[in-house]
């Protein structure tokens, strides 16, 4: 893992997981995929290397949501989606923390939409952890924003009507720098997408694939399942051959203007022929297509699908501004703006 | 210029109603005006009175745009109740306003604008200026367009540019009317059109225009001698609600160290502070731009959780989407300010109108028991001083608090004495130290505060939020005691702020025939109309609150020490159910208006006389 470098200040010592255990019981249920990123997040913060004073964690309402308790740093849980508006405060007040957003689908995706799209279009710099479990845990098992068109769930008997949301397309859309996509069951690659999160400047969203064992459970068998998950999943690196299957024989190219599964070896392919994966490229185009990928047809695309530096962060402009407005300005407090202007004796 | 050989009539107070066509640029030649008269000594206040359409229909009657100004040598409270100059650019204005025209009043207006089309738009069956209707009054015909026109002419203006300056006609006019030089208006002129030196050059002709103009015509018989006030010495300038109120916003984040961050989303009538704020950049405000009025807030709450003075501002509407982050405010019990400048519900309602519609909405508009500190500011350069301490008892007391101003107090503007930041006292809420024995619910025993512990300070790690914790420690708990214990320590800590507040004060004598309650924007015009019925020899006193929650301690006495006591707000009666459930014992009657405007001293002192009269 490389560097990160910005301002938060870092630990002097070597911090461990310990570091960051809460003396809190944790209240998920056995088996609940939540428990994974708890582990992978006191894992990987020992590496990110900040004092652990300058974490802050954020969540809105879910099961997820608890989060914040069970992580021994600064914390807020908050109301039903309004985490990310709640940690955008926190975040632009003192940049120099370093705020963690974890958060559900119902959380991020329902009722907290607005929240969620406009503070990947400011790129506060934040990193947010989306729960997905495509239900609503807390609650008890109603349908989500991101359920499958016909999910059968308690308040959709005879399957959902509506179409769901891709939360990828979701933080493209909205201009997002960073998207990564991540497994419950695989906690390695969570704990390195969650590194470049903390490495990159901007608003970062790490989806996870949650399994929610008690009203979703196998949600996401389909991919996750260990005969299939090779076949079914590509993880992109930065740099690296999108190539893919439990043989390695299979890769992503571009057609056209479409991507399309290859096989190597047929019909002439070799590796020459796949897609380099470059997270940092500005242009979402090839992104949106990757983020996009689902069966039957295509491979489900984990690992960090966008990390670019395509502009400035919000805390960075507003310090940028503050700084270069106060240098210029004859006004340097309260009774300065008082006596300015238009003023008079009697 | 010359005077002409006019008589000079000395008054003592005078108001003054701007109003035309909403692009007319009436608010500016009203503003001007204002400027002027300060500047010459007089106090003085102002409310503009506008539609809510940007620019409605030309020519009629929803849309005119009106700016009324109060002025005198004495102490000024209001904008005043009718005036005696009404300016009248046009006839929809003219039909609007006549009523706010006393009986024998100057009317001022543009003849050249009453051709039948026109007169038609706003509704007049005839032509007023012809058919003897305004036989009351001294009518002054203008005719402002031509001579606009011709005063510019030189400058060879297409006719649609040279119309713009037409309010520089009227001024022009007004100020030789009042003997009040045209210095000021030339600077802010030269000031504002820097780039435009055509346009600096066509509004001093037309002013100096519409002041010959004066010179000249019959009609004005005699100017008008307004001496400078006799108000305390010192520098003043001129401010309105809202702008107090970010500056005292200001002024509170100065003095506590704390840096004032602003999450907010705009809404009439309280933009301007959010305008106003993010001004200020140089000074280190931080304005956030929220997508709603929920981000608006919770930002705020994350901002204060992160040590900011966290502010959001709002108007009814957006409160109602605050409530349930305003929830989360008191049970995390973080220092957030609230400003709510009240208009006319419910819903979208009358946006650019005043109302007091909201207090029961600030005390009790959330789930659970969720008391905050409210108080509400009393005039235009009340905020100023309102919102400092509603920042300071926020911080210090660790309490979420609202600030209830108004439309009519935001937008109007007062003669403000400036004050010296050093005269203020220092804000100290109650920080936590690195690596001390913090317990997020431990509180300080004379305030029942709590500590507020930043993070990124060592050794404060803690979690916070919207579920109930337990008594000290602030673990997550659902035990039913501590529950208790925890709502009536919020409530108690709520209560405790009485024992720093002033007591009420009477306006008056300590006990007679009635007392006049009255609470927020409109001490003014209730201070002015008690002022007259005790000149008129009445036992007539004037509480009036600024502090709503908690009241201050002696308010019992206060309602108890006179015969009658007479609730009046721009409600429904708001207020006085808060005070009967808190008072059950005392009789009070009530006066209420719920029509977007602010009372006037007539109909006020007639209300007062009547209740004395009641059996
Ligand atoms: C304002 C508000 N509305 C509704 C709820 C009820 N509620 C709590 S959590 C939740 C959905 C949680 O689903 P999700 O965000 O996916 O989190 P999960 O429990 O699945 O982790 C709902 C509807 C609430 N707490 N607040
Ligand atoms: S209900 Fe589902 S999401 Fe919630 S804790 Fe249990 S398994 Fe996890
Ligand atoms: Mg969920």
């Amino acid at each position: 893992m490389t560097e990160i470098n910005n301002t938060i200040e870092k630990s002097p010592v070597k911090l461990t997981r310990e570091d960051f255990m809460s003396d809190q019981m944790v209240k998920w249920c056995p088996g609940c995929g939540d428990h994974a990123v708890l582990a992978a997040v006191s894992k990987v913060f020992p590496e990110i290397g900040y004092k652990k004073e300058n974490f802050v964690f954020v969540s809105g309402i879910g099961c997820s949501s608890r989060f914040p308790y069970y992580v021994n740093t600064y914390g807020f849980h908050g109301i039903h989606g309004r985490a990310a508006a709640i940690a955008s405060g926190v975040k632009i007040a003192n940049p120099k923390l370093s705020v963690w957003i974890v958060s559900g689908d119902g959380d991020s995706m329902a009722i907290g939409g607005n929240h969620f799209i406009h503070l990947i279009r400011r790129n506060i710099d934040v990193n947010l952890l989306l729960l997905n479990n495509r239900i609503y845990g807390l609650t008890k098992g109603q349908y989500s924003p991101t359920s499958p068109l016909g999910a059968v769930t308690k308040t959709s008997p005879y399957g959902t009507i509506e179409h769901p949301f891709n939360p990828g397309e979701l933080v493209l859309g909205a201009q997002g720098t960073f998207y990564a996509r991540a497994l419950d069951v695989n906690p390695k690659l969570m704990t390195e997408i969650m590194f470049e999160a903390a490495r990159h400047d901007g608003t970062s969203v790490v989806e996870v694939l949650q399994n929610c064992v008690i009203f979703n459970d196998g949600a996401y068998d389909e991919i996750t399942d260990k005969t299939v998950r090779e076949e079914r999943t590509i993880t992109l690196r930065a740099g690296e051959k999108m190539i893919f299957g439990a043989k390695r024989d299979k890769g992503i190219r571009l057609n056209g203007t479409s991507l399309e599964v290859v096989t190597l070896g047929e019909n002439g392919i070799t590796e020459d022929d796949l897609l380099v994966h470059d997270p940092y490229q500005t242009d979402p185009g090839i992104h949106l297509m990757l983020a996009k990928m689902a069966g039957p047809d295509f491979p489900v695309a984990l690992g960090v699908i966008r990390a670019a530096k395509a502009y400035a962060t919000y805390d960075d402009l507003m310090e940028e501004q503050i700084a270069s407005i106060s240098a210029k300005s004859k006004i340097h407090c309260m009774d300065d703006l008082l006596n300015s202007g238009d003023t008079w004796m009697i | 210029m010359a005077a002409k050989d006019s008589k000079v009539v000395e008054m003592e107070e005078v108001v003054i109603r701007f109003s035309g066509d909403s692009g007319d640029g009436m608010q500016l030649t009203g503003t001007l005006f204002s400027d002027t008269a300060a500047l010459s000594g007089n106090d003085l206040s102002t409310f503009p009175d506008f539609p809510a359409e940007i620019r409605a229909p030309q020519n009629t009657v929803a849309g005119v745009s009106g700016f009324q100004l109060h002025f005198g040598s004495s102490k000024i409270h209001t904008s005043g109740d009718l005036c005696d100059v009404l300016v009248a650019m046009n006839p929809a204005s003219l039909k609007s306003n006549l009523k706010h025209a006393k009986k024998g009043a100057t009317i001022i207006t543009d003849i050249d604008n009453y051709e039948p089309k026109i007169l038609e738009k706003a509704g007049f069956a005839s032509n007023p200026l012809e058919d003897g209707s305004l036989g009351d009054y001294t009518l002054v015909k203008a005719p402002i367009r031509k001579l606009t026109r011709e005063a510019v002419a030189e400058l060879g203006l297409d006719a649609k540019t040279a119309d713009k300056s037409k309010n520089m006609f009227a001024l022009g006019l007004l100020f030789y009317m009042f003997n009040k030089e045209l210095d000021h208006t030339f600077h802010f002129l030269e000031k504002k059109f820097a780039k435009k030196p055509v346009v600096i050059e066509a509004n001093k002709l037309v002013l100096k225009a519409g002041y010959i103009f004066g010179e000249n015509v019959e009609a004005i018989k005699s100017t008008i001698e307004v001496k400078p006030a006799s108000i305390e010495k010192g520098k003043y300038r001129n401010i309105t609600g809202n702008t107090a109120t970010a500056w005292g916003l200001m002024a509170a984040s100065e003095k506590s160290g704390r840096k004032l961050f602003l999450g907010s989303y705009p809404i009439t009538p309280a933009t301007e502070i959010l305008m106003e704020l993010s001004k200020h950049r140089n000074l280190g405000v931080k304005t956030f731009q929220a997508e709603d009025e929920i981000a608006g807030v919770t930002s705020a709450i994350g901002a204060c959780f992160a040590g900011s003075m966290g502010v959001t501002t709002t108007s009814g509407p957006g409160l109602s989407l605050k409530s349930e982050a305003l929830g989360l405010a008191v049970i995390t019990e973080l220092p957030l300010v609230v400003v709510n400048v009240q208009r006319g519900g419910p819903s979208t309602g009358l946006p650019t109108k005043s109302e007091q519609g909201d207090l029961l909405q600030a005390l009790y508009g959330r789930n659970g028991e969720a008391p905050m500190f409210i108080m509400a500011a009393a005039s235009p350069v009340d905020c100023f001083y309102a919102a400092f301490e509603t920042a300071q008892i926020a911080m210090e007391h660790m309490t979420p608090s609202i600030l209830l101003t108004d439309g009519y107090i935001g937008f109007g503007s007062e003669l403000f004495r400036i004050p010296k930041m050093a005269d203020f006292p220092e804000i100290k809420p109650p920080i936590a130290a690195p690596n001390s024995d913090f317990k997020p619910y431990a509180r300080d025993p004379e305030t029942l505060a709590r500590q507020w512990a930043l993070p990124g300070t060592e050794g404060l790690r803690h979690r916070i939020g919207g579920l109930e914790k337990s008594d000290v420690y602030g673990q997550v708990s659902t035990d039913p005691q501590n529950h208790e214990r925890m709502t009536f320590l919020r409530e108690e800590k709520v209560q405790r702020i009485a024992n720093r507040l002033p007591e009420q004060e009477i306006f008056g004598q300590p006990e007679g025939d009635l007392l006049v309650v009255s609470w927020g924007g409109t001490r003014g015009f209730v201070r002015s109309a008690v002022e007259r019925m005790q000149k008129a020899g009445h036992k007539v006193g004037h509480a009036h609150f600024r502090y709503i929650m908690p009241l201050p301690k002696n308010t019992r006495q206060v309602l108890s020490a006179y015969k009658k006591v007479l609730v009046c707000e721009l409600n429904a009666g708001q207020f006085v159910k808060y005070l009967r459930m808190n008072f059950p014992d005392i009789a009070m009657s009530q006066y209420n208006k719920v029509q977007g405007q602010p009372f006037t001293v007539i109909e006020l002192t007639e209300k007062f006389t009547q209740t004395i009269q009641e059996a």
